[in-house]
């Protein structure tokens, strides 16, 4: 039996690539049936003119994710209210793939893994100058975060966040790795990790910013009030 | 003009249109087009400014006068077209459109145009046709937009360049690059900046204002702008979040003083999305919270002038009032940053 929780917790697994958010956090869930070995999802995104190629990464995503969920053997996912409904709709039910779904127009080239590759860093380095912020407001030092290993970072939920993005980049998560690494996995010299992670708050910023621009479209879309600002 | 407590501001509004977006002008897409700005325009706006979405689609001559130039404090505005002739079939505001107005109020609008460069040779002669006829100094280009089989192009193509030569020839020097929030069918990495990066190193004579402050690459836009003296900032869609998300705002202020610096930040409505009034009195009101203040200091009457319309009045070659006080330029890059030792 299938259950609504288990399908929402599958689901949560999938995230905004831009805005580094659980779809299921960012309401992006407008309808959920689950029958008898099935299930059907709709997803509604904050406008109609959402990019394309992200809408059919989460459109994509969310259909591993419920195929991962055990006694699901029919999963669909259908986007709502979406200029490109038609084609993403019609492409993932054909397993089409990207340049599948869009074959109207001309060849890209487009590397959507290599587009999701660029939001894992942005991911990682901002979760990376969050932890780094609380740190420093924890009474530790620049000089300090430079020289410390993984071991030496306090245990905490943004810790968390962090390592999982550090994983998914491929890189060293083990305790004895250097805290402050750039995407590439490079340790970041003691005098350039001021400016780096000057150049990575203007990341997160963006990120946050953008989230919350889109939950505010949403919400306006959806006819419910503004969720309150998030202490930045 | 504004005055606030015994400052005076001159207000260039940066980007505004005169759209039809009503039902007798749109398709299906165009619908939808115009359901996502109003969204845009509901999320953001304080309740007393909101429209119903009839008045959206479609508002006045008086409409714009009124809330630009009566009540809105604005001195000049700037058109910014945007055409999307497959979405509304006499085009969402097109210079043509944008002109009637302009012609009537010469004083009080600027009137830009736009290119497409793949309309080729036959798009070029059209472009100098347009020129002859309107005059103008800037443009607003899309690199997003769909175009029969294309999905969108670069500034770094060889017709964009060709494009970009001929502005140079006719004077047309200033190039507004919509990199932002979507305004059609875009994919890939259409908010990219990297191409802006480019062009602004080769073309060191024309000014390339990246409108939406690059949002939501604000970071990708920050970083070109370091490297680049010739590329700004126009704060359409930054803007608003100044009464719904300020400490976002102070934030996104905050980081463009310190990586570009206040002589390249330009204020902007997005009229009809959203309404100068109110922008600019929150904007001259505004101030970056204290527990900020030490990452990005603070904002003075002068920072506020320049970004409200001195800035732009340079790029356009607009004459300020004497009882204006114009600063020297700052020196780039700011002089907060991060903190170095325990907050």
């Amino acid at each position: 039996m299938i259950t609504e929780a288990s399908v929402l917790d599958a689901l949560s697994g999938v995230r905004d690539p831009e805005l580094d958010e659980p779809i299921t956090d960012l309401k992006f869930i407008s309808d959920l049936r689950v029958g008898d070995g099935a299930v059907d999802v709709r997803l509604r995104l904050p406008t109609p003119f959402c990019a394309p190629n992200f809408a059919y990464l989460m459109a994509h995503d969310a259909r591993e994710a419920l195929l991962s969920v055990p006694g699901v053997h029919k999963a669909t996912v259908i986007l709502d209210d979406h200029h490109t409904a038609d084609e993403i709709n019609t492409g993932m039910a054909g397993g089409l793939g990207f340049e599948g779904t869009f074959s109207s127009f001309e060849e890209t080239g487009e590397d959507l893994d290599g587009l999701r590759d660029i939001f894992r860093r942005k991911a990682f380095v901002s979760r990376q100058e969050k932890l780094c912020r609380a740190m420093l407001a924890d009474g530790h030092s620049s000089h300090e975060l430079a020289n410390m290993s993984l071991r030496e970072v306090r245990g905490s939920e943004v810790k968390d966040k962090y390592l999982s993005r550090r994983r998914e980049l491929g890189l060293d998560v083990s305790d004895d790795a250097p805290f402050v690494v750039d995407p590439d996995g490079r340790q970041v010299p003691e005098e350039a990790v001021v400016q780096h992670l000057r150049f990575a708050r203007v990341t997160r910023l963006s990120i946050e910013a953008n989230a919350g621009f889109c939950r505010g479209v949403l919400a306006a879309r959806n006819g419910i009030s503004d969720p309150e600002e998030e202490s930045a | 003009m504004y005055e606030k407590d015994g400052e005076k501001y001159y207000v260039v509004d940066g980007h505004v249109h005169f759209w039809n977006a009503g039902p007798d002008n749109y398709n299906k897409y165009g619908k939808m087009f115009i359901d996502c700005f109003y969204g845009y325009h509901s999320a953001l706006s304080p309740e007393e400014y909101l429209w119903d979405e009839e008045k959206f689609g479609k508002y006045s001559e008086e409409d714009m006068m009124h809330d630009l130039f009566e009540i809105g404090y604005v001195d000049k505005a700037i058109f910014q077209p945007t055409y999307l002739l497959d979405f509304f079939p006499n085009g969402f505001n097109t210079t043509a459109q944008d002109a009637v107005l302009a012609e009537k109020h010469p004083d009080k609008f600027i009137l830009n145009s736009s290119f497409e460069p793949r309309l080729g040779e036959q798009g070029l002669a059209e472009f100098e046709e347009k020129h002859k006829k309107y005059g103008f100094k800037g443009v607003k280009l899309y690199t997003a937009e769909w175009h029969e089989d294309s999905k969108g192009w670069k500034l770094t193509d060889d017709w964009s360049r060709r494009y970009l030569e001929k502005c140079l020839e006719l004077g047309v020097k200033n190039i507004h690059v919509h990199k932002g929030p979507t305004i059609r069918p875009l994919n890939k990495d259409a908010f990219n900046v990297d191409d802006v990066d480019h062009v602004a190193t080769e073309f060191t004579d024309l000014n390339f204002i990246v409108e939406h402050v690059g949002l939501p690459r604000l970071e990708d836009f920050c970083w070109i702008g370091v490297q680049e003296p010739n590329v700004y900032g126009g704060l359409a869609v930054a803007m608003p979040f100044i009464y719904s998300r300020p400490r976002y705002f102070a934030q996104i202020i905050g980081e463009l003083l310190y990586w570009l610096d206040e002589d390249r930040i330009l204020f902007a409505s997005d009229y009809a999305i959203w309404q100068p009034k109110w922008l600019v009195e929150m904007f001259v009101d505004f101030q970056i919270p204290e527990d900020m203040q030490g990452e990005y200091g603070t904002l003075t009457p002068d920072i506020k002038r320049k970004i409200l319309g001195l800035n732009a009045a340079k790029l356009y070659d607009i004459e300020v009032p004497s009882e204006i006080p114009q600063e020297a330029p700052a020196m780039a890059g700011g002089e907060t940053g991060y903190p170095e030792r325990p907050l």
